[in-house]
């Protein structure tokens, strides 16, 4: 199996890895770069638990190789709180008890944080819409729109 | 209830944030699949691609040649440890890996341990299995037809796929009730296979030490103790010993069920580390979860119902065929091997009954695992919902009028039903009541006939639920002959902060908070400060674990309990401090003060203090206790939901456009996290209400075996769920809780159905199978004309 070396900058900071071509971007975070808060649920990018931003645009890190991110920047969950201050959106799902097992929260956020990059006061169709590629099984999606919600109103 | 503490202290009543939430919403939640260990090996599985087949050879010189891979486990590998098999919760057996036959497809045949993820993938694609394919039985009523194939020819003399008749009621009383009825309606009615699809697939890490003799197994368990018992019994034979086995159930992606049970893959990879003395860690992926680990539901239901002509409901009988697939492999106390079925009297006053139900071997997954539902509740519900339903439309009435009109009155309670249950509280007219009044049912009727003189179709569905959770007593109880308790240890420290530990273990219930709630509640430490930790048997008190809605009314009971103890020795050592006797003190929140003399007070922060640096002479120092809580009955939350769709008549979609559920729990510790349970749960009852099915071709291949096919609902489908609740505490509950976590689930499908049906009933139809799919729905339309 050919390997190849990669650059990405993850949150900011910039890693080198020698990955195989197959090599999935969601274990390069998780395995190399110990980055767990991406996680799996599926393997057919229903579920959305991976969702992390590559260069911006929100993408399933299971359905992306890591040869793909190469020179890329990526942000995951734990790029979000800067500073030691939580970003609204987590601030939010805390608040509105937007979470429960946890699972799906870190994609569920990463989802949201590019909705709400593209558009600051979204409906709740326009949030049901967004996150409609992000499954959860514990919520009923009631306070996660609330907490998209309360993150646009606190957005600075 | 207006809470008595302080949001400080955030006792019972107050929505207190979540404390287990900023490791989650950082990323740093510490699931299975996050922890990796020095040396890691990785397992991944080869899977049946058929239903029922005789393995002739497993090849495994291929695989054994690819890098990285180190050995291949197969049914002859543990069958010289004699693993190959291994018991069920019910006890019935399943195999680990087979030796002769495969029974269902995606059955684990082999396993591949590897130094990578990747290369155990790889060595499954090149081990080598010829099969010899064998006649398939999927149907459950052709299994017991006469020549059916049989499925468990393991079992010596087993001839036939049956696997156990349960009955329950007086027969004779119920048929004469029958004969002398006025009116006697009947309904057919299948509940799917469905699978829970938590998030989080299932996977563990087993790590056996070999210098110290120690198992360490990580793994996603609802039930962590009995599973350590479980693994010691199965595997005392080849030294694993139970002082020397830790499991660990970390963070957790929902359970909902289906982390109870003990699946192969779990059991190989602790053979494979025993065997290579390396840690390896096993984690399925999601189809391995949807196709092999164990399904809910399968239930084929007939029932009767006999009225008077008025309405008065008189008896209730039903004959029920359980489809088990290939073990009965179900999640129920020992002596229920129909679960908790005979509550399907549900919230109705009936003076007869009788339900049996029969299992069957088929060619699929083992299972009758929960699916977010207290052990075989929501067949029940949905069975007695609907049969509801279909009294009112054949005696013309209004389904609000004729439940009012036959449920329990409250002045009843503690009731006996007629199939042997005490309810302990409930008040159901006026939690129907205020159902009807938030969604104006009276407007509904209204704008339903105002629609269908339209054309338009639009339904009203009501289910009026009892939920029966809470599992013991232990009287009655027990899983594999563990009693059905569950415990709490509370420690204070000097400081007067406590840590304590319970014998359950959350899957994103909360507990975390809600557990500290009441030790905050019962002894005024602020619940910040109160520690929670589950799910590490080296650490946490022996319990059954978390499922059937059983943390609160038993695991929560305990906590109670044993906060109640330790404010008796605080009493004691409050007395010490004061210079009183004990009888002069009174308690009120976090401290106790002398009668008449408020002002003359200790705090329990004092007293925990005191406990460690001058504690009377004579008693222990220390301020700890342990409960275990066996309760002294279950408990029974109710609730009525309403529900209003609509339907399109040119593609048959069911849309539900208003929900209304009004729950009754009992006393509610958290009310947000309380709401967030019921959203959730009634999320999984729109499921396979309207989306999803595990169903099989006749050859016993899977439909609905990944999330391209097994349609969890997305934030699109979900209405936006409204709430509410009514408040009827139960009596013997040491603070009047009842449980919550699946009364939605349980609740919502025949609200749901219910509305369907009445969205049609004009067209004669007065019954519709889940999943109410657009097909299905459309399929009904066009047959009645009405499709456009």
């Amino acid at each position: 199996m050919a390997t190849h070396t990669i650059e990405v900058t993850v949150n900011g900071e910039k890693h080198q890895a020698t990955v195989e071509s197959r090599l999935l971007l969601v274990h390069l975070l998780r395995e190399q770069l110990r980055l767990t808060g991406t996680h799996i649920g599926c393997d057919t990018t229903h579920c959305g638990a991976c969702t992390i931003l590559l260069d911006g645009q929100p993408v399933k890190s299971c359905t992306v190789l890591a040869v793909q991110a190469d020179g890329r920047q990526l942000t995951t969950v734990e790029g979000l709180e800067k500073d030691g201050k939580l970003h609204p959106i987590q601030q939010g799902f805390w608040d509105k008890h937007g979470l429960q097992c946890g699972y799906c929260t870190p994609g569920m956020m990463m989802t949201s944080y590019a909705l709400l990059a593209r558009n600051k006061k979204p409906t709740e169709l326009e949030i049901r819409e967004a996150i409609s590629g992000n499954l959860c099984r514990c919520t009923g999606y009631v306070n996660i729109v609330k907490a998209i919600q309360s993150a646009a109103e606190h957005l600075p | 209830m207006e809470p008595k503490t302080t949001a400080e202290v955030s006792g019972m009543g107050h929505s207190m944030k979540r404390k287990e939430d900023p490791r989650f919403i950082r990323g740093k939640g510490n699931y299975v699949d996050d922890i990796q260990l020095p040396g890691m090996l990785y397992m991944d599985i080869v899977r049946s691609p058929f239903a029922h087949a005789k393995i002739k050879s497993i090849n495994t010189e291929k695989a054994l040649k690819i890098p990285g891979v180190l050995a291949v486990i197969t049914g002859e590998t543990l069958a010289k440890y004699n693993l190959h098999w291994m018991p069920t919760l019910m006890s019935d057996t399943q195999m680990v890996l087979p030796t002769e036959k495969v029974v269902y497809q995606s059955q684990e045949v082999a396993a591949v341990i590897a130094t990578s993820r990747y290369g155990a993938a790889d060595g499954v694609e090149a081990v080598e299995v010829d099969y010899e394919p064998l006649p398939v039985v999927v149907d459950p009523f052709k299994a017991l037809a006469p020549g059916a194939p049989v499925v468990r020819t393991d079992k010596k003399g087993k001839t036939d796929n049956h696997i156990f008749h349960w009955e329950v009621g007086d027969r004779a009383a119920t048929d004469k009730a029958f004969a002398e009825a006025d009116v006697v309606v009947k309904q057919d009615m299948h509940i799917p296979r469905i699978h829970v699809a938590s998030i989080e697939t299932c996977g563990c890490i087993a790590d056996f030490d070999r210098v110290n003799g120690k198992l360490t197994v990580y793994m996603t368990t609802q039930a962590p103790h009995a599973i350590r018992t479980v693994f010691a019994l199965v595997a005392g034979h080849v030294g694993l010993s139970e002082e020397r086995i830790r499991i660990v159930s970390p963070d957790l992606g929902g359970g909902f069920g289906g982390k109870v049970p003990v699946y192969p893959g779990y059991v190989i990879a602790v053979a494979a580390s025993v065997v290579i003395g390396k840690p390896v860690k096993w984690i399925e992926d999601r189809m391995e979860n949807l196709q092999a680990d164990s399904f809910a539901r399968d239930y084929h239901i007939h029932c009767e119902l006999a009225a008077k002509k008025d309405g008065t409901m008189l008896a209730l009988r039903s004959k029920t065929l359980a489809d088990h697939g290939s073990a009965d492999a179900a999640a129920n106390p020992s002596k229920y091997p129909a679960g908790l079925f005979s509550i399907c009297t549900g919230s109705y006053d009936f003076k007869h009954a009788f339900a049996e139900v029969d299992g069957a071997y088929t060619n699929k997954p083992p299972g009758g695992v929960a699916y977010r539902c207290s052990f075989r509740v929501t067949e029940a519900v949905h069975m007695i919902e609907r049969v509801t339903d279909r009294l009112a439309q054949e005696l013309k009435m209004d389904p609000a009028e004729l439940r009012l009109k036959n449920f329990i009155p409250k002045d009843k309670f503690p009731y006996q039903s007629a199939l042997g249950w005490e309810y302990d509280s409930g008040d159901y007219a006026r939690a129907l009541k205020l159902a009807m009044e938030r969604i104006d049912y009276p407007a509904l009727r209204k704008e339903q006939a105002e629609k269908r003189a339209r054309g338009e179709l639009m339904g009203i569905g009501i289910s009026s639920f009892t939920e029966i959770v809470g599992a013991g007593p232990s009287k009655h109880f027990d899983i594999l002959g563990i009693k059905m308790f569950d415990s709490a240890e509370i420690r204070i420290h000097p400081t007067g902060k406590a840590i304590a530990r319970f014998g359950t273990k959350s899957q994103g219930q909360g507990h975390e908070t809600t557990y500290a709630q009441i030790v905050a509640e019962e002894l005024g430490i602020p619940a910040s400060a109160v520690q929670i930790e589950e799910g590490d048997t080296d650490t946490a008190l022996y319990g059954l674990g978390t499922y059937a809605s059983r943390s609160t009314p038993t695991a929560g009971a305990a906590g109670a309990v044993a906060a109640r103890k330790i404010r008796e020795k605080a009493k004691k050592i409050a007395a010490h401090l004061l210079e009183v006797s004990p009888d002069d003190l009174v308690w009120e929140t976090g401290k106790f003060s002398v009668k008449g003399a408020p002002q003359r007070s200790k705090t329990i922060q004092e007293i925990a203090f005191a406990a460690y640096t001058n504690h009377p002479q004579g008693m222990e120092a220390g301020l700890e206790a342990v409960c275990y809580y066996d309760p002294p009955n279950l408990t029974f939350p109710f609730g009525s939901y309403i529900c209003v769709v609509d339907i399109d008549r040119g593609t048959g979609q069911v849309k539900i456009r208003r929900f209304i559920a009004v729950d009754d729990c009992g006393n509610i510790i958290n009310p947000m996290i309380v709401d967030g349970q019921i959203h959730g749960g009634l999320t999984m009852g729109m499921a396979p209400s309207l989306l999803e099915e595990i169903s099989y071709d006749e050859n016993g291949n899977v439909q609905g075996g990944s999330f391209m096919d097994y349609l969890v609902p997305t934030a699109m489908e979900t209405p936006a769920w409204e709430t509410d609740k009514t408040v009827t505490p139960s009596p013997h509950h040491p603070f009047g809780a009842k449980g919550v976590g699946e009364s939605a689930t349980v609740g919502a499908p025949p609200a749901i159905v219910n509305a369907v049906v009445d969205a049609l009933s004009h067209l004669g139809v007065t019954h519709v199978e889940i999943p109410m799919t657009p097909e299905r729905v459309w399929r009904i339309l066009k047959e009645k004309g009405v499709a456009e």
